[in-house]
């Protein structure tokens, strides 16, 4: 626990006219439960996008788990599992041939495949085709396609929108689970009463800019709200976004 | 920490892409299916091409005709049939008639010692035809009327029929339409489709290599033109449409192969620069049909107007139909089959450049 997971130092990146990133620091204990909020166009994902080392920071350094994730380092990507926004699934393959396809890039047997779609009851849908799974499958099966590897260091971008309260439970109990495994997981989210139940710590995002950084409950009380979600209308304020 | 292997993601990632691929019953009827048809619609009526026997009325009595001996009679089977009517004015004026309709090709009368034959200068070819066995016939009549035996007598004998059959070209340009669809469609649509679900961003996170990836996309799409070239060849070689294979016909396979790179890479481009699966439906479409047109696909361009050459000397499926045809049934080698092949190579990569600076990772 000595080190941290995910050390940020002075993100920026910029689009044209639009600063994305405007100097994010912030770090990720070993084994902590991070979420990253923030209204749409906050920079959550492409200060997401950046940790991961799917794009290049114009200034500023990520370090994972003691590596530089940019420039693309093969010898970290296996220590590293990602949900992306949206699920990213091959054309016409089955629940169980997708996972198995990714198990095989990561160069894991197809047992432990198998094990994880049992894990996230998923089982009975294995032979599936992607676009026939309901949102709630296709979101269990990308989770359990970027915990295939059993990575240390797990990224989800917003795994539970679009699902139904039943499903969205459900899915909180299995990202607690890969949690208390003492796996790091960094979430983004729009439901503050999810990053209220799931998140040990959380960085409030608003302009490409980190604007407070703490666990829920200590941020509620500092502001004197009465949720995580008054904290974040008062931070962010209430101005429609996008 | 696991990490897999090059060859190991190779192998599943051919596998995740065959299996898509052949799953999609559209792309596998337009790839495979579609041309095949075109092959045995096009095989079966350009067939027996060329003039057919010519139709003549006979108005009346005319000797040359009626007192043509039982030999000549019979060589002029299959060539000559003649309907008989009788030499009233009404018959004369229906026998015009059905000559101007173009039902029968000539009518023929004779008065006294004069033969007359009238035709219908719409179809040429039929009108030259026709005049030309009625001038034999009244000559040989003539001959005949002179009681001597002939000063010169013609024999003949067929030489080896050494014009293009139709099967000749319709086999390699169908076939090279069919490889093209496959390989600018396969790899437009995967590219765009990948863009916009995010694989490619989700395969730079899991350790392979960009050449595992690049390799399973370029061995599906050689082995879906190798079993296209395999499907044509069988069909066109049965005997009812009689494509005889000459010596080197083998080297269409890796001339094939060569083509396959450059649809590949026209199809990087369009992938490449257009947004949406639409986008790059209609594009393909835009290079791909023009190009067969003026390819030579469906018709040869023997007769096509001059800029139209001259475009089609851009085309490399122009190439690789000529190419194809020359070692499949003219008897022609290596030497028709390199350059072509060197040119398709060369025309993939500076494709594949062009496509590598218009390559996004992400839709904008």
């Amino acid at each position: 626990m000595a080190t941290a997971a995910i050390t940020v130092e002075g993100l920026r990146k910029r689009y044209g006219d639009v600063q994305a990133v405007d100097g994010v620091s912030f770090e990720v204990k070993s084994g902590e439960f991070y979420g990253i909020l923030g209204p749409n166009g906050a920079g959550k994902t492409t200060t997401l996008e950046i940790i991961e080392g799917l794009r290049e920071p114009d200034e500023g350094t990520v370090t994972l788990l003691g590596e530089m994730s940019w420039p693309r380092n093969k010898a970290l990507l296996p220590r590293i599992g990602v949900q992306l926004q949206s699920s990213a699934f091959f054309e016409k393959l089955t629940a169980r041939e997708q996972i198995h396809t990714f198990a095989s890039l990561y160069g894991v047997p197809g047992e432990r495949a198998d094990a994880m779609l049992e894990k996230f009851g998923l089982t009975e849908k294995a032979g599936v085709r992607e676009d026939k799974l309901s949102g709630g499958q296709a979101q269990r099966l990308s989770i359990a396609c970027a915990l295939v590897h059993d990575p240390e260091l797990v990224f989800l971008d917003e795994p539970t929108t679009g699902l139904d309260p039943q499903a969205r439970r459900n899915l909180w109990d299995l990202l607690r689970d890969i949690n208390a495994d003492g796996r790091t997981v960094v979430l983004t989210t729009h439901y503050m009463d999810e990053a209220e139940t799931l998140c040990d710590r959380v960085a409030v995002m608003d302009h490409g800019r980190v604007l407070r950084v703490g666990p829920p409950s200590d941020l509620i009380s500092e502001l004197g709200a009465d949720s995580l979600e008054d904290v974040f209308l008062q931070l962010t304020g209430r101005e429609y976004r996008e | 920490m696991r990490t897999g292997t090059g060859i190991q993601s190779f192998r599943s990632l051919t596998k995740a892409m065959t299996l898509g691929l052949l799953r999609d019953r559209t792309a596998v009827f337009f790839m495979l299916i579609f041309p095949l048809m075109f092959l045995l619609l096009l095989g079966t009526l350009l067939k027996d091409a060329g003039v057919s026997e010519s139709k003549v009325i006979q108005v009346g009595d005319v000797a040359v005709l009626d007192e043509m001996p039982d030999k000549e009679r019979e060589q002029l089977r299959d060539v000559l049939r003649i309907e008989k009517t009788d030499g009233s004015a009404a018959a004369r004026a229906d026998a015009l008639e059905k000559v101007r309709k173009g039902d029968a090709d000539a009518a023929v009368t004779q008065t006294g010692g004069e033969v007359e034959l009238r035709f219908s200068a719409a179809d040429l070819v039929r009108a030259g035809n026709v005049q030309g066995i009625l001038e034999s016939i009244v000559q040989q009549a003539n001959q005949a009327a002179t009681g001597r035996p002939p000063a010169f007598t013609l024999s003949s004998g067929q030489v080896e029929d050494e014009s293009t059959k139709p099967i000749q070209f319709l086999t390699p340009g169908l076939l090279g339409w069919a490889v093209a669809m496959g390989a600018v469609f396969g790899t437009a649509l995967n590219l765009v489709n990948w863009r916009k679900k995010r694989i490619l961003r989700r395969l730079w996170l899991a350790p392979v290599n960009a050449g595992s990836v690049i390799g399973a996309r370029v061995g599906v799409n050689l082995a879906l033109a190798l079993a296209q070239t395999a499907i044509f060849l069988g069909v066109a070689t049965l005997p009812y449409f009689g494509l005889r294979l000459t010596g080197y016909w083998w080297l269409s396979f890796p001339l094939i192969l060569s083509g396959t790179l450059a649809f590949m890479s026209i199809g990087l481009v369009v992938g490449a620069w257009a947004k949406s699966e639409e986008a790059a439906n209609g594009m393909a479409q835009i290079v791909i049909l023009p190009m067969a047109f003026l390819s030579g696909a469906f018709f040869p361009l023997d007769s096509a107007p001059q800029w139209v050459r001259t475009v089609s000397e851009f085309l490399p499926l122009k190439h690789l139909a000529e190419a194809m045809q020359g070692v499949l049934s003219r008897g022609e080698g290596w030497s028709t089959a390199l350059p072509v092949m060197a040119g398709l190579l060369a025309f993939a990569a500076v494709l594949t450049l062009i496509a590598g600076r218009l390559f996004r990772w992400d839709e904008a």
